[in-house]
């Protein structure tokens, strides 16, 4: 009968058990914690300012980092506003908007990379800042560049104001183009490709190249193909149109530097580009603003007077060729309750002066033309080449995919390098890939009639 | 006091009478235990079945639409489009090429990691080695850090001027290596890393399997005269075989899931040399927002090791056959 008494024990001590947990835990006493809880949070939401209106801005990167800087004058002149800024990583950016989205917790204005307008714009978070502009005397359209504003448009209707810029062109070694016989910068392919060979011949070059054309980047492959007049995609970018002539014959051009070691096939011989270009590995590269300040740094100072930035060469006598129309926009989201009060800060950050300290923290180039008058840049050698050619930017294709587009042509510049793919290979096959990508759109457009 | 009585031998009337009562209501009791076990199961199995049974049907549903960032904007614009996802799958060179990475960092990866547990574990265990405690804890500290805390000290060892890596390599008159810079060398600089990450906790289970075997298998073998490399290749290789399989499938499984080695310290670079298969799954899930088509290359991964991991089981088994 040991069993039996071990059982009755056994329930008797269940039974304690019981009794004990049920006088530990009261069955109201998780309604009290909660409440108590939510006491607790409602006490510490309630800001000290409730007069106050308060603007949320998401920016990314540095600019997120250094917006506050701008803020004083701000608050001067709105003292019943409040910015509340919250930086996040570009490498994160992306994901953390679509997850706002998603969850309707969008800012009431934000920075936006402008080759996300058209993405956000299809997802209906945009607002559409027509009738804001049509009322604005502080921004006026004239005072962009056309290339960079038309990042901002869809359908003719603007969603977003250009806040700073970028664009790629080229950074050279005067000194070695000068040993080559240029004492400018090439302007044209036919200069461009000539100078290349030159000082692939010069003595003692036979291990060094003309040129670096990085197989990781898809820009160069994507500029020189739209200064020859191609869209890129064709029928209302419904398809690809990589392996159309004007695309072809850039493409083709650009291969040739591969081809007669012009430029290092592979990443691998380049691991640091700045001491490349110091040594003369290379004498040209295609890149954008911030590597001014890079090579102002990083290069040895007996080389600081040998280097300089010009504008993109053209395909033909017609320069300087087109370059992408980069940098950000600042946006108004559609679910904001204070789009009125988020508009004055996008009006105010528009203006030169603020748009000209920003300059001067962060390295952007200012967004408004009134802002290049000043002598920071009238002053600095390097930037003028940036002036010029951004009166010579285009957008890339206006299209949710364009990014996932622009890394296939990556892939295919890759292998078209590396001679796995003859250059009419590669382009067909990047165009099925595109025509893949695509299908959806295509879809979409044929479902919405 | 009935008990005593029962126990005499004479069951009064009364007492077969309180027995019964008793049984009947040990059935009951037994009963509202069985319902209280599951009250007390319920926090753990609901949280399962919605955060783990719901989510991965979902996830099948998914891989067979084409849901992405237009069906985000609107529902309508999600298709069921059967199988195209995994067809189109197994036509891009992105994803042989991911699936060509992971198998490498499974196939070198795993093994020298398990190797590296393995002669730790005997290290430790040795009878020769002192502060045995301390050893432990020193290597088992790698798989309690961040791995992102991991990564950065191990990007500036990496440096190909300033770090320590290649400095110790050039006593050697090697020449400096672009370890995280190379395709050739990026994913032999994630497998190091990697190794020396997790070791100590395959270690720690190997400890285990090693205290587990009887002293006197030794002693036998020491009094036949087998040296130490007999013994361990005919003593502790044989008995330390179970947790070898589990540590080994337990590894590939984690291995074959490759995600933030490459995530903090290559963005899956140079030339997509270190693009592994998860990694892949989230750009195109949250980079691209194409969720219809990652969630189809998460099914081929559960299906990749689902067949490892039977596989490897398949083959223990015939070797201890």
């Amino acid at each position: 009968m040991n069993a039996t008494k071990k059982l009755s024990q056994r329930i008797e001590t269940t039974q304690r058990m019981k009794n004990v947990f049920l006088s530990v835990v009261p069955p109201q006493a998780g309604f009290l914690s909660v409440g108590a809880i939510l006491l607790t949070l409602s006490v510490a939401c309630q800001s000290p300012s409730t007069s106050k209106t308060v603007i949320k801005f998401w920016a990314m990167g540095a600019e997120g980092e250094h917006v506050q800087k701008l803020m004083p004058e701000f608050y001067r002149r709105y003292p019943d506003l409040e910015v509340k800024i919250q930086g996040i990583p570009w490498t994160a950016a992306h994901e953390k908007l679509l997850t706002a989205y998603a969850g309707n917790s969008l800012p009431d204005i934000c920075q936006l990379g402008n080759t996300w307008i058209p993405e956000f714009n299809l997802l209906n978070a945009l607002e559409n800042l027509d009738d804001w502009l049509a009322s604005s005397t502080a921004i006026e359209h004239e005072n962009y560049s056309p290339g960079i504003w038309e990042t901002n448009v869809i359908d003719s209707s603007v969603f977003g104001i250009p806040w700073y810029v970028d664009t790629q062109l080229l950074f050279y070694r005067k000194d070695i183009l000068a040993k080559a016989g240029y004492n400018h910068a090439p302007r044209t392919w036919d200069e461009w490709y000539e100078v290349s060979r030159k000082i692939k011949q010069l003595p003692g070059s036979q291990e060094k190249y003309a040129m670096l054309l990085p197989i990781n980047e898809w820009r160069p492959f994507v500029i020189t193909g739209l200064q020859n007049g191609s869209l890129l995609l064709k029928q209302n970018n419904r398809y690809g149109d990589f392996s159309g002539a004007q695309f072809s014959a850039a493409f083709t051009y650009l291969m040739k530097f591969y081809r007669e070691q012009l430029a290092p096939v592979g990443i691998t011989q380049v691991t640091n580009i700045y001491q490349g270009i110091s040594e003369g590995f290379f004498a040209m590269y295609i890149t954008g603003p911030w590597n001014i300040g890079e090579f102002q740094r990083r290069l040895p100072a007996a080389l600081q007077d040998q280097w300089m930035t010009a504008p993109m060469p053209g395909p033909d006598a017609n320069t300087p060729g087109v370059s992408l129309a980069g940098g950000s926009s600042l946006v108004l989201f559609k679910s904001s309750k204070k789009k009125t009060a988020a508009w004055k800060l996008i009006e105010y950050l528009s203006e030169a002066p603020p748009q000209l300290e920003f300059y001067k923290i962060t390295g952007d180039l200012p967004a408004v033309r009134e802002a290049w008058s000043d002598t920071a840049f009238t002053n600095n050698v390097y930037i003028q080449a940036f002036y010029r050619q951004l009166e010579h930017v285009v957008p890339t294709p206006m299209i949710p995919e364009w990014e996932q587009i622009a890394m296939k042509v990556q892939q295919y510049a890759e292998a078209a390098s590396g001679e796995h793919l003859s250059v009419a290979e590669a382009l067909q096959a990047l165009d099925r890939e595109v025509d893949l990508i695509l299908e959806k759109r295509r879809w979409m457009l044929k479902w919405k009639k | 006091m009935s008990l005593r009585i029962s126990f005499s031998g004479e069951i009064s009337a009364e007492t077969t009478q309180r027995m019964k009562n008793f049984n009947k209501s040990l059935s009951h009791e037994i009963a509202s235990v069985r319902r209280a076990a599951y009250f007390f199961l319920a926090p753990a199995l609901i949280p399962i079945f919605v955060f783990f049974f719901v989510p991965a049907l979902a996830a099948f549903v998914l891989s067979f639409t084409d849901f992405d960032i237009y069906s985000l904007s609107n529902i309508e614009y999600a298709r069921f489009v059967g199988w195209r996802n995994y067809v189109q799958l197994f036509k891009d060179p992105l994803f042989w090429k991911a699936m060509t990475n992971t198998l490498y960092y499974v196939l070198v990866g795993g093994p020298l990691s398990i190797a590296a547990s393995l002669g730790t574990a005997l290290l430790v265990n040795s009878r020769l080695i002192r502060f045995k405690g301390l050893l432990r804890a020193i290597y088992f500290a790698p798989v309690v850090t961040t791995l992102v805390a991991v990564a950065v000290v191990w990007r500036f060892m990496y440096h190909p001027r300033f770090g320590l890596l290649n400095y110790a390599l050039s006593f050697f008159g090697i020449a400096p290596i672009d370890w995280l810079g190379d395709p050739a060398w990026a994913m032999p600089a994630i497998i190091l890393m990697s190794i020396w990450k997790n070791f100590g906790y395959n270690m720690i289970i190997f400890v285990a399997g090693l205290q587990n075997i009887p002293a006197q298998l030794y002693e036998a073998a020491r009094i036949d005269g087998a040296n130490a490399w007999e013994q361990f290749k005919s003593i502790t290789l044989p008995m330390l075989a179970p947790t070898t399989v589990f540590v080994s499938i337990i590894a590939m499984i984690g291995n074959f899931q490759l995600f933030t080695e490459p995530y903090v310290m290559t963005q899956g670079g140079p030339v997509n040399s270190t693009l592994s298969i998860v990694l892949l799954m989230y750009q195109q899930g949250f980079r691209w927002w194409n969720l219809g088509y990652s969630a189809a290359i998460a099914f081929v991964l559960f299906g990749v090791i689902l067949l490892g991991s039977l596989l490897q089981a398949k083959l223990q088994k015939r070797g201890e056959a």
